[in-house]
């Protein structure tokens, strides 16, 4: 069970239920003993009542009551198991309805990616549509499920097909990792334990390598970037001089004595503690809150960022992006939207839109000057004031933004920084 | 908690920095946020980490807690402590003020649980709170699984879950019109377990009803119910004295207690682990009235 030194591993999931996906959820919750006893009867009941044969573990995972009714998942929903060594976070997506936004959503905060095939039919436009948003929201580890082996007779030659065209089809995405394991998740081959019937796949089984997958050193621990959330000053006579600035660590690792740089204003200090709560650090690294305090008393406010004098992000106002739309009304060039980038909010004028990118082809529609539902593109703004940016393969907290409608202050887009000039 | 030699953090201490984050990230957009205390360990959690967000200066913000009359007189004790302490205002819905003002209308059959609905959401909307810190959880019940963390209620206080804010990385969008308000969930990634363990590495002081004790109880539905002048004995419902806790604490009259001897935070989280029944499912009644009991009452505007 999730001791208290344990770390943590956030994966997301996409498939379709025709894949197993939520079979396979289902599967790693119930030999994990994340699933209750209540909760295993009221699906045994469900499953007993709707006439099957055994009990449906998709059921588990189906939250609200439309989609028990209607026997699909609208939402991205989000699971919780540990083992003696890992705490999980599944964000579990939906396949088919509004994939794009929720996938893009999971992904988001996803170390791990976790792709399903069924065994039988291969590769299909879908799984090849998910490992593309993956890479794309630059989720360092993907795991790819060759799902329903029992079908196939476990076979050999069936799983080394799918293996060698995924691989080749993943050389033109940006995967840093890649695993590939046969498995069935109806009946638990290779998905805690190994199979006894794929004795010639010598790899681990998936619980096995979401356990032991290194993630800390996907984290960048040197470029320095602390954007400043919130500034500490008590007002009281005890604290009578205190002034902190509160933030989470997105970048390098922050020690006291270090010289720092603050943008936008170019001033310069050092640190001169590093408070959490009543203790003070000697170091912070992401994704760590923290209080900062500096030596001398230099102007700084939500909003900006504290850096390295000889590492820092390039202010910008003129964006270059990728950008999933997940409104129903198109995204067009002129459009003004609100902007919210780290801590900073401010105002947006779509430029251009250069190209859409087909999830499923990877070809980049030059003709198109909008983005509609559900649709990725690379997408020219200019801000109202400067961004603080690095490129997003560099850096997913300081090189991602989301798009806000002013009318309805709905989320509407999700924002990927290529280049800043 | 732990800090790895290689830059790892502890999950505790990941789940720790997350909820810090948000309670800064809403202290700094929102006009006037409000926590909403119930007493219960959840939100003493929330507490803790609001103090640790903003120290050295006091939580920027007032606790909420909606009073139904049939509270705890423990989790009273314990919510007056840690007002103390922290030095923060204390605002007070009462449900039966609520019931003599006409804001809500008790029936007799409706629950005090029920009625806490209608008098939180006056509460919010007399006040002007525009933000509002719920102590949910997304492992405690289906209908959760699916809340963001900053989750969207219209003018009615309704949450609409087909119409939910893509929320991303960690950019909240704290947007509302006037008239409406946000519930913050900032304890969403926690389990039930991490907050125990949380409890025990944070030497948090929490109710004395979550640790065994003697009381006098009776069964009902098959469940374990507290002998209360609010919960009179229906016909055939005898009370007796057994050796029982807490796993939830809300409503006198719709909260259950087990039977355990774990009387420390380490038996307690022994008990936890091995435990096989959610705690929802094992002490609230509450969620038992239908499959999708928690997710009606969450659309009306409930925690």
């Amino acid at each position: 069970m999730a001791g208290p030194s344990m770390d943590l591993l956030r994966f997301a999931t996409a498939g379709s239920v025709d894949d197993g996906k939520s079979t396979l959820i289902g599967r790693l919750l119930l030999d994990s003993k994340s699933i209750f006893e209540d909760q295993l009867e009221a699906v045994e009941m469900t499953s007993k009542s709707r006439g099957y044969d055994y009990t449906d573990l998709a059921l588990l995972t189906d939250g609200l009551r439309s989609e028990r009714e209607q026997g699909i998942t609208i939402d991205v929903a989000y699971r919780y198991f540990a083992t003696p060594r890992r705490k999980f976070i599944i964000a579990d997506t939906p396949g088919h309805v509004q994939y794009t936004r929720n996938m893009v959503t999971g992904a988001s905060t996803a170390d791990l990616g976790l792709v399903l095939v069924d065994a039988r039919q291969g590769l299909t436009e879908q799984s090849r549509r998910h490992a593309v948003i993956l890479s794309l929201l630059r989720v360092p580890h993907l795991v790819l499920c060759v799902n329903k082996m029992d079908l196939v007779d476990y076979s050999e030659d069936k799983f080394n097909e799918i293996h060698a065209e995924f691989t080749s089809f993943a050389t033109k995405l940006a995967i840093p990792d890649l695993t590939i394991v046969p498995i069935s998740a109806l009946k638990g081959d290779n998905v805690v334990t190994r199979s006894q019937d794929m004795d010639w796949y010598s790899g681990p089984s998936l619980l096995h390598h979401l356990e032991n997958v290194h993630v800390a050193s996907d984290r960048d621990l040197v470029d320095t970037r602390f954007p400043v959330q919130y500034v500490v000053r008590p007002k009281s006579d005890e604290y009578h001089d205190y002034r902190g600035y509160a933030g989470r660590v997105a970048g390098g690792v922050l020690k006291p004595g270090d010289e720092v740089l603050v943008l936008p204003s170019g001033m310069t200090s050092k640190i001169s503690e590093i408070d959490l709560f009543d203790k003070q650090l000697d170091e912070a690294f992401p994704p760590m809150s923290v209080t900062v305090r500096l030596e001398d008393d230099v102007d700084v406010s939500r909003g900006d960022m504290i850096c390295r004098p000889q590492n820092a992000p390039q202010p910008s106002q003129d964006i270059d992006a990728m950008i999933c739309w997940m409104s129903s009304t198109p995204l067009r060039p002129r459009q003004k939207l609100s902007i919210k980038h780290t801590t900073r909010t401010a105002r947006a004028m779509i430029k251009d839109v250069q190209y859409r990118l087909d999830v499923n082809s990877l070809h980049r529609d030059l003709e198109t000057k909008e983005l509609v539902l559900n649709e990725i593109g690379r997408v020219q703004l200019r801000t109202t004031s400067p961004l603080l940016c690095d490129p997003y393969e560099k850096n997913r907290t300081t090189g991602s933004f989301i798009l806000i409608d002013e009318a309805t202050g709905v989320t509407v887009g999700a924002g990927m920084i290529n280049t800043a000039s | 908690m732990t800090v790895h030699a290689d830059y790892r953090l502890s999950q505790l201490a990941e789940l720790e920095a997350e909820s810090i984050h948000i309670f800064r990230e809403v202290a700094a957009e929102f006009e006037k946020p409000v926590l909403m205390f119930s007493g219960g360990k959840d939100s003493i959690v929330m507490m803790r980490l609001a103090e640790k967000a903003f120290f050295p200066a006091k939580i920027p913000f007032p606790v909420l807690q909606v009073d139904t009359g049939y509270d705890f007189p423990e989790v009273l004790e314990t919510r007056d402590h840690w007002v103390d302490r922290l030095g923060v205002r204390l605002v007070i819905a009462s449900v039966e003020a609520a019931i003599a003002n006409g804001v809500v209308v008790d029936d007799g059959k409706t629950s005090r649980n029920r009625l806490q609905t209608g008098t939180l959401l006056h509460a919010i909307e007399e006040e002007g709170f525009t933000a509002a810190f719920g102590g949910g959880r997304r492992d405690e019940e289906k209908a959760r699984a699916k809340e963001r963390v900053y989750s969207h209620r219209d003018d009615f206080g309704q949450w609409d879950p087909k119409n939910q804010r893509p929320e991303l990385w960690s950019l909240y969008n704290g947007r509302i019109h006037a008239g409406e308000h946000m519930r913050i969930f900032p304890l969403s990634n926690w389990t039930e377990l991490d907050i125990w363990y949380y409890i025990g590495a944070e030497e948090i002081d929490i109710p004395n009803i979550y640790f065994a004790h003697q009381r006098r109880v009776f069964r009902r539905d098959n469940m374990l119910y507290s002998e209360s002048e609010h919960n009179p004995l229906r016909r055939g419902e005898t009370v007796e004295e057994r050796t029982v806790r807490f796993r939830t604490v809300g409503d006198i009259t719709l909260t259950g207690c087990v039977e355990s001897n774990a009387d420390t935070i380490a038996a307690v989280i022994g008990e936890i682990a091995v435990a096989r029944v959610t705690e929802r499912g094992e002490t609230r009644g509450d969620d038992r009235f239908s499959e999708a009991a928690m997710e009606d009452r969450k659309r009306e505007g409930y925690f």
